[in-house]
């Protein structure tokens, strides 16, 4: 399963980072075998709607899931029509958020979990 | 003549600069630009004659003919379209309505409908126009309201703008085509901060500009010594005085509450308008 995993750092031992839109690295992985792809997040200084422009971006990576620590209303609704599901409130590295995403433990998000601009604060 | 009232900080004393002005001289106009939270009419009180609501075009996609190419969202600066694999979504509040996206899908699958975006008042108070603009509530896109209210600009006469505060975008707008800008500030630090983020807009501008200082008794000398060395005339000088602020509580203006004020306003006007700063 592929999933993508918002993320300080590019490996799996790096810290999941809290915001979605401005994040440094995407980490696409495979959930499975652990397979990754670490992206440069292209939208981490734009200057407005950059949540819009990570989910489209992400959308067509073609990922199951995005775990995160928080998304932002326009990037949620970006992420929910391209039928990702949402997971906010995700803290730790990258590949323990892969294990316990394997358990699961994890819920799917039903709306963003802050307001705009958050990742600029 | 354009005589535009800007700040740099919020609270100086923008409009009650405008306001008096605008009263103190016959046949004047006032157009309030600060279209987020319009207040001149509080002061003034005027007659309200027509009543106009403003549009922005933004994309309307026709997806039956759309390829999901995804150019539209490419060519948008304000990321307000994106392109999924069989979907667009269109993020109306982020659309400066350019055009860009309707003008460059190679389906023609994108057309431009009206969004309003506020709405504009147009009237009198005895031998003053006003106009002014007044944003929805949610709507972030204010300059292309503030640039409908100064259609109404009457280059024959005396045009007053009360513009909004800060140095961002409305502000450009609002002031830019002046023929003079009264900058109004409080000697604080705060203000001082604010005036020197302003002054540098206005040099950017060209804009020929001279400041008042409000509440001039207050604070320190450092809003003076800053105009002295930068060389900019400081025109006029309004106390600190309980009875102004209390009028102004009541929403009356200066000239009203404190008739003597109307020389002062007027000799403003004249000093502005020749030119003459000393």
């Amino acid at each position: 399963m592929r999933i993508c995993i918002t993320s300080q750092g590019n490996n799996l031992d790096s810290s999941v980072d809290p915001r979605f839109g401005r994040c440094q690295y995407f980490i696409i992985v495979d959930s499975d075998t652990l397979e990754f792809e670490a992206v440069e997040n292209p939208s981490v200084v734009a200057g407005g709607g950059a949540g819009i422009q990570s989910g489209q971006f992400i959308a067509n990576k073609t990922v199951k899931a995005v775990l995160t620590g928080n998304v932002g209303p326009n990037a949620f609704q970006t992420l929910q029509a391209a039928g990702i599901n949402v997971i906010t409130g995700v803290s730790g590295s990258v590949k323990e958020v892969v294990e316990k995403y394997n358990k699961g433990e994890f819920k799917a998000t039903q709306g963003p979990s802050v307001d705009s601009h958050f990742g600029l604060r | 003549m354009i005589i535009s009232i800007a700040s740099g900080k919020g609270g100086t004393g923008k409009t009650t600069v405008a306001v008096n002005l605008a009263l103190s001289i016959p046949n004047a106009q006032i157009l309030d630009c600060d279209v987020e939270e319009p207040n001149s009419h509080i002061f003034i009180k005027p007659e309200i004659k027509t009543k106009k609501p403003v549009f922005i075009p933004v994309p309307e996609v026709d997806k039956s003919k759309c390829n999901f190419c995804g150019r539209c969202s490419q060519v948008c600066v304000y990321s307000a379209i994106a392109v999924l694999k069989k979907d667009v979504l269109v993020f109306k509040e982020l659309c400066h309505g350019c055009g860009a996206c309707s003008y460059l899908c190679p389906q023609g699958a994108i057309k431009e409908v009206n969004k309003e975006i506020g709405f504009i008042e147009v009237g009198e108070k005895i031998n003053l126009q006003f106009v002014h603009g007044r944003l929805n509530i949610g709507e972030a896109m204010a300059p292309p309201l503030i640039r409908a209210v100064k259609k109404y600009i009457n280059s024959t006469g005396i045009n007053i703008i009360d513009a909004p505060p800060g140095t961002s975008c409305p502000v450009i707008e609002s002031i830019k085509g002046s023929d003079f800008c009264i900058l109004v500030t409080e000697p604080t630090p705060f203000g001082l901060n604010d005036l020197v983020l302003a002054v540098e807009v206005l040099r950017k501008l060209g804009i020929v500009f001279g400041v008042v200082i409000n509440r001039c008794d207050l604070g320190d000398e450092k809003t003076d010594k800053y105009c002295q060395k930068e060389n900019i005339p400081v025109l006029m000088r309004i106390p600190f005085r309980e009875d102004i602020a209390a009028a102004y509580s009541r929403g009356v203006s200066i000239i009203e509450a404190l008739p003597e004020y109307r020389k002062v306003f007027q000799e403003l006007f004249e000093k502005v308008k020749d030119g003459k700063f000393s």
